[in-house]
């Protein structure tokens, strides 16, 4: 029951953060990337099932869990992928800030600077 | 006297602890002579775990001293060992070619991103856990970005813009797929998913996340049909950096890659390298046409560098052994040419005065010395005897012809051909015609430094060309070693 709604969730917030992502406008193209990033994110979480609550701890004196218990690996590779994915988005965002201060673009089809548009009769253009 | 376990943790810890210091740094030449010595003792470290490797010994550490399931461990093989020995010895090759031609633009923060890169590289060519690689491609994603906007000109922006989009999918799609994995076999590390995806076989949801696992390292290796970010990337960059990405960035996704197919998913993987092979194809194909339309020397070679990964993708897709070490040949070749190829375009712009080859030319004359290192490397790259292009190109035909994949091998060598027309057509344009300005524009003589650098990188071009001896005889006991026996 909590495992398809949590599949479901995934799947909703991956289809938004794709359609985000392929928008021409580049803020909406960064925040589609972070929203992916977050069902990435929610889909490492599920992939160490979650059928189990208490909390992973080895209680003192004993080298062992007693109950079942949360696996906490997956935990732990989502608080690195958490950790990464903020460093990354605030850069991105950082950069498309900078992109619309210095360009005045917010088209990614008006970024033409480093790939300059073909001339007539074959000629690729020319890098400055 | 340091332990192996603890030298298996110097290819990270010395690039980060550089780029550490480096940072704090406000002066400029005392953060280049403190990169130097980090490049130096990177180096170092790297040059004992090849000679460590080469004897068999294979140098493993596990972080935290954590059991087996849950440890994070480096494992240091031949492989991995002869990619952080190439690694460092082109960082330290690309640190004495000259940086830029004004101090003005150098920062004391550009060591730092360059050894945190390095860091990155280091990680990913150590690491035996899978979700360890991703984080290791996250660090050399924020290192190269780091260097692309560096000087925040409208089409470096633009470009650090479109490598981070496709990078950053990519990434993404890197870590859905070891989530999935995991949650298939409990397991991280490259063996121990290898031992237990084993027994499952065919099974379509392993396809499935191994599938995903291709697409995300196709990305990182600039693959038809995700390689837009390269030819954007590339000529954004001071040569030296150039180099050093054009010679180890894909790299890290084929030898990435290389992983997959030998340890992962050993075995369960003939459909899927099918498909492999046909999309190496039309990256060889595709890659080549772009070299052959272009004008610019930088995206010239750029495109060159998205076609040869064609070349390592499809001795990947054979299969066997014998493919893999050719794709491992293949990319130490490439690592060398390629970035030999982009040193010795900066100096030819240098000389010529663009990198537009129409508006450059008569270096043939003026700079004898550039044409013959320009002469050696495009050789190599097209794949002439006796340089290293030539058994590169040699072992991944014969290869391709032996398991029966004709069509294959001889569009491997149609590229060829065209890679050929590319090459002859930048010597025609920058060396034979004369330049097309008459004024004699005042030319420095190259700095001996930057002609060291170019006469090492093209001197190991022919060694390895006229000795392939050696290196076919490691990286044929280096694949051997792959493979999943299980965990220990």
């Amino acid at each position: 029951m909590i495992a398809g709604a949590l599949a479901i969730t995934v799947g909703v917030t991956a289809a938004v953060g794709l359609a985000l992502a392929m928008s021409r406008d580049l803020v909406r193209a960064v925040i589609g990337l972070v929203v992916l990033g977050s069902a990435a994110n929610l889909f490492v979480f599920a992939a160490g099932r979650i059928d189990q609550a208490a909390p992973p701890l080895v209680p003192a004196g004993s080298e062992s869990v007693a109950v079942l218990v949360a696996n906490p690996v997956p935990q732990a590779l989502v608080l690195t992928a958490i950790v990464i994915g903020f460093a990354i988005a605030s850069f991105a965002i950082a950069l498309v800030l900078r992109i619309q201060e210095t360009t005045g673009a917010s088209d990614s089809l008006a970024l033409r600077w480093a790939e300059p548009t073909p001339r007539d009769g074959g000629d690729p253009g020319e890098l400055t | 006297m340091i332990s192996l376990a603890t030298l298996a943790a110097m290819p990270i810890l010395v690039p980060l602890a550089t780029a550490c210091v480096c940072s704090s740094l406000r002066d400029v030449r005392l953060a280049t002579i403190v990169s130097r010595i980090g490049a130096s003792a990177w180096l170092a470290c790297n040059t004992a775990l090849l000679v460590f490797a080469a004897r068999g010994e294979i140098a493993t550490i596990r972080f935290g001293n954590w059991a087996p399931p849950a440890a994070i461990e480096f494992r240091i093989d031949r492989l991995g060992a002869l990619m952080l020995f190439v690694a460092a010895a082109l960082f330290a090759i690309s640190l004495l070619y000259p940086a830029s031609r004004g101090r003005k633009e150098e920062e004391p923060s550009t060591q730092a991103l360059l050894h945190g890169l390095m860091a990155g590289i280091g990680g990913a060519f150590s690491t035996a856990d899978l979700f360890n690689l991703y984080v290791w491609f996250e660090v050399l994603l924020i290192g190269a970005l780091g260097l692309v906007v560096r000087r925040g000109r409208p089409a470096e922006l633009e470009a650090g813009f479109k490598y981070l989009a496709l990078n950053l999918f990519g990434t993404l799609l890197l870590l859905i797929s070891v989530a999935g994995l995991y949650g298939l076999t409990g397991q991280l590390g490259f063996r121990s998913i290898g031992a237990a995806l084993a027994p499952l076989g065919a099974d379509p949801l392993t396809k499935a996340y191994v599938a995903l696992l291709f697409v995300a390292l196709l990305v990182k290796a600039g693959s038809f049909p995700f390689y837009f970010w390269l030819p954007v990337t590339y000529p954004m960059l001071p040569p030296a950096t150039q180099a050093l990405f054009a010679g180890l960035m894909t790299k890290v996704g084929a030898y990435a890659l290389l992983r997959v197919v030998g340890e992962i998913y050993a075995g369960g993987a003939a459909d899927l390298l099918v498909g492999l092979g046909w999309i190496a194809a039309a990256t060889m194909v595709l890659g080549v046409l772009g070299a052959a339309y272009h004008y610019d020397t930088r995206r010239i070679l750029a495109f060159h560098s998205v076609s040869q990964i064609g070349y390592i993708l499809l001795a990947i897709s054979l299969g066997t052994r014998a493919g893999f070490a050719a794709a491992m040949f293949f990319v130490i070749h490439h690592i060398v040419v390629k970035a030999n190829l982009f040193l010795v375009g900066g100096l030819m712009e240098q000389f010529g005065g663009s990198f537009d080859l129409r508006k450059t030319g008569g270096l043939h004359s003026s700079a004898p010395i550039i044409a013959v290192l320009f002469a050696i490397s495009a050789s190599a790259l097209v794949g002439i005897p006796p340089l290293s292009g030539f058994w590169a190109k040699m072992l991944v035909v014969r290869e391709s012809f032996v398991l029966g994949h004709g069509f294959f091998a001889v569009l491997a060598l149609g590229v060829g051909g065209l890679t050929l027309f590319s090459m002859a057509k930048v010597w025609i344009e920058a060396f034979w015609r004369p330049h097309p300005a008459d004024e004699d524009a005042p030319k420095s003589p190259p700095a001996p430094r930057a002609l060291v650098a170019c006469g090492a990188l093209a001197l190991v071009a022919v060694l390895l060309g006229v000795v392939p001896g050696p290196l076919v005889a490691y990286l044929d006991a280096a694949v051997a070693g792959m493979g999943h026996e299980g965990p220990k």
